[in-house]
């Protein structure tokens, strides 16, 4: 254990995956970054909650990836006792030093719980416009979540980048397409992309609060809708969190579809956005040949599993959908198609000069800025972070079907898009894998009695990368409900990934990640 | 190029499938036909759309996008979608509106010309959804701009979306 020498109590956390829990001093808080850092771990989330009710107090909680498994470290932070003003800050010490991926989820957890990073550099409020006024904290207990105010308008101070000829572009919050809203300011000279700021959190409509409200059997649903794209993985973590946290297994054939249904939503969205990509590049060929294949897999969703995007198929104790052996071959046959178009599609790609013009070099994120700032999920193993939890761990059922891992050096838009066609291969394999050794048992299983207290966290390989949803119960009801979407690592690394290219290829480097605004507005 | 002429020619055309009579997709080409013709009918022209999504989870826009695929072939239906409010007759907007996406959505509707239809889409447009109404959400689309036609779904399929706007369409009529 690299974080022994901080002597935590660690208590595992039930579950698939490997997964602990301890609660730390402000000590141990502090040393943690560069222990985890000195292993090649990294920053999953960090998050506050508001634990009063349970032990007098708020807590931080900071989760890493370690070659051992998830480190969920939760620092109780005493309600301060009121200063000279009247209000007493309840504060923390700042982890963005070694983690700058923790920036923005400190200032978001300022912003919902009023919990401060001591000494942080950007203090600027994240997901906070002016809908709700400075001193209004809606995840604070005492308040319902149903308050409402007087819009007051706060201009937020983008950094100025100034010399001859800079001008700004800003873009957003109203994309000029069928994109989820945000504001991009780019510096430029000419056609060169000096920098981008980017200014989230118009889509936050008060996700973790609504959770407080929503009974934990039926939590699923809303966390299912966190990111409407990754709906598998998310409905998924938060059943991973909840079953952690009742102490129960699911069975073998329940734990197989779930793969199923997460490996078909990866698919999904990688043909989506190979098309796309090809699009932004001019090949509106490119377009219509993906976007045929995508439609093919969603209609054939909706007559296997009743739902285009399998929204709540994933179930506490199981899943909601069945697979008999003339399902089974229509999913084989429909792999063994789509993946023929698949490969020629690729070898067009691969061969078209005018996009691979556009592809290569373009977009660039360095395996080592990569690292440095916690580049994660897809978007990462294109630049040399191999970190994929089917196969981080040995655990089912990816460890029977030998799932192996894609990843790429170079980090360009290229890579990005080898990293897509390789994915939706090797997930093709793994489906019909699964429809060939999908073993019996029980669908779902009942989780009753739920302890009415208790925590619990759910880690999930979704197709953008690792989605984590951590689960506080009090009094049988959801205290805390937190959706980490590994959008809030990436997000940061696209502002690097457009420096110094062209305007126009934004909305190519844009795509090839193309992250979750809701998953980070929330 | 070679390559890619001979996979045009082998998928060949997706919107005019063969005619048979259980063929699902008969169906949904026979109303997408009907489609055009009320469009043609009624604003004599092309029908310009500006999506908004003022808030959503982005389920509803991947079946917004799905609309431009081969199957639907919305273009081909004299359906587009525009980059500017300004050159829309149409807001197709999911939600909830998000209280930070209140005054984007109604500067939107301001810059948006007559006949400025408005379709709310998604069980979220239609009434707040699971999401409902708080600190940080107005709830449905008409609590903050005019609605012609709310397409419910979670999110709502192709063809749903497609019927919803030809309702707004002859609601002007």
């Amino acid at each position: 254990m690299p974080l022994s020498a901080l002597n935590c109590q660690f208590h595992a956390l039930p579950g698939p995956l490997p997964m602990q829990r301890a609660t730390v001093t402000r000590e141990q808080w502090q040393m943690a970054p560069a222990a985890v850092d000195q292993v090649g771990g990294r920053l999953v989330s960090l998050w506050g909650s508001d634990r009063r009710g349970i032990d007098g107090g708020f807590a931080v909680s900071a989760a890493y990836a370690l070659a051992e498994g998830l480190a969920w470290l939760s620092l109780p932070i005493p309600v301060p006792l009121p200063d000279a003003a009247g209000a007493g800050q309840a504060s923390y010490p700042d982890i963005a030093r070694v983690f700058p991926a923790a920036g923005r989820m400190q200032r978001a957890c300022r912003d919902l719980l009023g919990l401060v990073a001591e000494d942080a550099t950007d203090q600027r409020p994240w997901l906070r416009h002016g809908a709700w006024p400075e001193d209004y904290f809606p995840l604070r207990r005492e308040n319902s979540g149903a308050e409402s105010f007087a819009l007051t308008p706060e201009s937020y101070p983008f950094v100025l980048v100034e010399g001859d000829g800079v001008h700004e572009i800003a873009v957003g919050p109203v994309h000029a397409g069928i994109i989820e809203p945000g504001h991009f300011r780019f510096s430029v000279i000419g056609e060169r992309v000096l920098r981008l700021e980017q200014h989230l959190g118009y889509k936050h409509k008060g996700i973790e609060k609504r959770f407080e409200h929503i009974a934990p059997l039926d939590g699923y649903r809303l966390a299912g809708r966190v990111s409407g794209d990754s709906t598998v993985a998310f409905a998924w973590a938060y059943c991973m969190a909840l079953e952690s946290i009742a102490g129960c297994e699911i069975s073998w054939r329940a734990r197989w579809l779930r793969a199923l249904l997460l490996e078909r939503e990866r698919v999904a969205n990688h043909l989506g956005d190979l098309g796309a990509l090809g699009n932004d590049a001019a090949l509106g060929f490119g377009l219509a040949q993906f976007s045929r294949l995508k439609e093919d897999w969603l209609r054939l969703n909706r007559e296997l599993f009743g739902h285009r995007f399998m929204m709540d198929r994933v179930v506490p104790g199981g899943v909601d959908v069945d697979l008999d052996a003339n399902a089974g071959e229509r999913i084989r046959r429909q792999c063994d198609e789509i993946e023929a178009d698949v490969r020629t599609l690729k070898g067009i790609y691969d061969e078209h000069s005018g996009l691979q013009d556009r592809f290569l070099t373009t977009g660039r994120v360095s395996p080592k800025l990569a690292a440095q700032l916690g580049l994660c999920g897809m978007a990462g193993r294109a630049s040399a972070q191999a970190s994929d939890l089917r196969m981080d761990f040995a655990w089912e059922p990816y460890a029977a079907l030998q799932a192996t891992m894609v990843s790429h050096r170079n980090g360009d838009v290229a890579a990005r898009v080898t990293v897509r066609f390789e994915e939706i291969l090797e997930s093709l394999r793994l489906i019909r894998e699964t429809v060939r050794r999908l073993p019996q048992g029980t669908l779902r299983i009942a989780l009753n009695p739920l302890p009415a207290e208790g925590v619990g966290a759910g880690w999930v390989e979704g197709w953008r990368g690792d989605v984590l949803v951590t689960l506080e119960l009090e009094a049988g009801g959801i205290r805390r409900c937190h959706c980490h979407d590994p959008s809030w690592q990436n997000w940061p690394l696209l502002e690097h990934a457009v420096m110094d290219n062209i305007v126009p290829d934004f909305p190519l480097i844009n795509k090839s990640f193309n992250l979750s605004y809701s998953g980070q507005d929330l | 190029m070679w390559r890619m002429l001979v996979q045009i020619a082998k998928n060949g055309l997706r919107t005019e499938p063969r005619p048979e009579a259980n063929d699902d997709w008969r169906i949904e080409r026979a109303e997408a036909e009907r489609i055009h013709a009320d469009i043609l009918a009624i604003l004599g022209r092309a029908l310009t759309i500006r999506e908004v999504d003022a808030g959503s989870c982005n389920g509803c826009e991947l079946e917004i996008h799905a609309l431009n695929n081969p199957y639907y072939n919305i273009e081909g239906l004299g359906i587009k979608f525009v980059a500017s409010p300004r050159h829309a007759d149409m807001l197709l907007v999911t939600g909830p509106v998000s209280r930070h996406m209140e005054v984007a959505l109604q500067r939107t509707y301001a810059a948006t010309p007559a006949p400025k239809l408005v379709v709310a889409v998604g069980d979220c447009g239609c009434s707040g959804g699971i999401f409902g109404e708080s600190y940080a959400s107005c709830g449905k689309v008409s609590n903050v701009i005019p609605v012609d036609v709310a397409v419910p779904g979670c999110p709502p399929p192709p063809l749903d979306l497609l019927r919803g706007i030809l309702t707004a369409i002859r609601r002007r009529e």
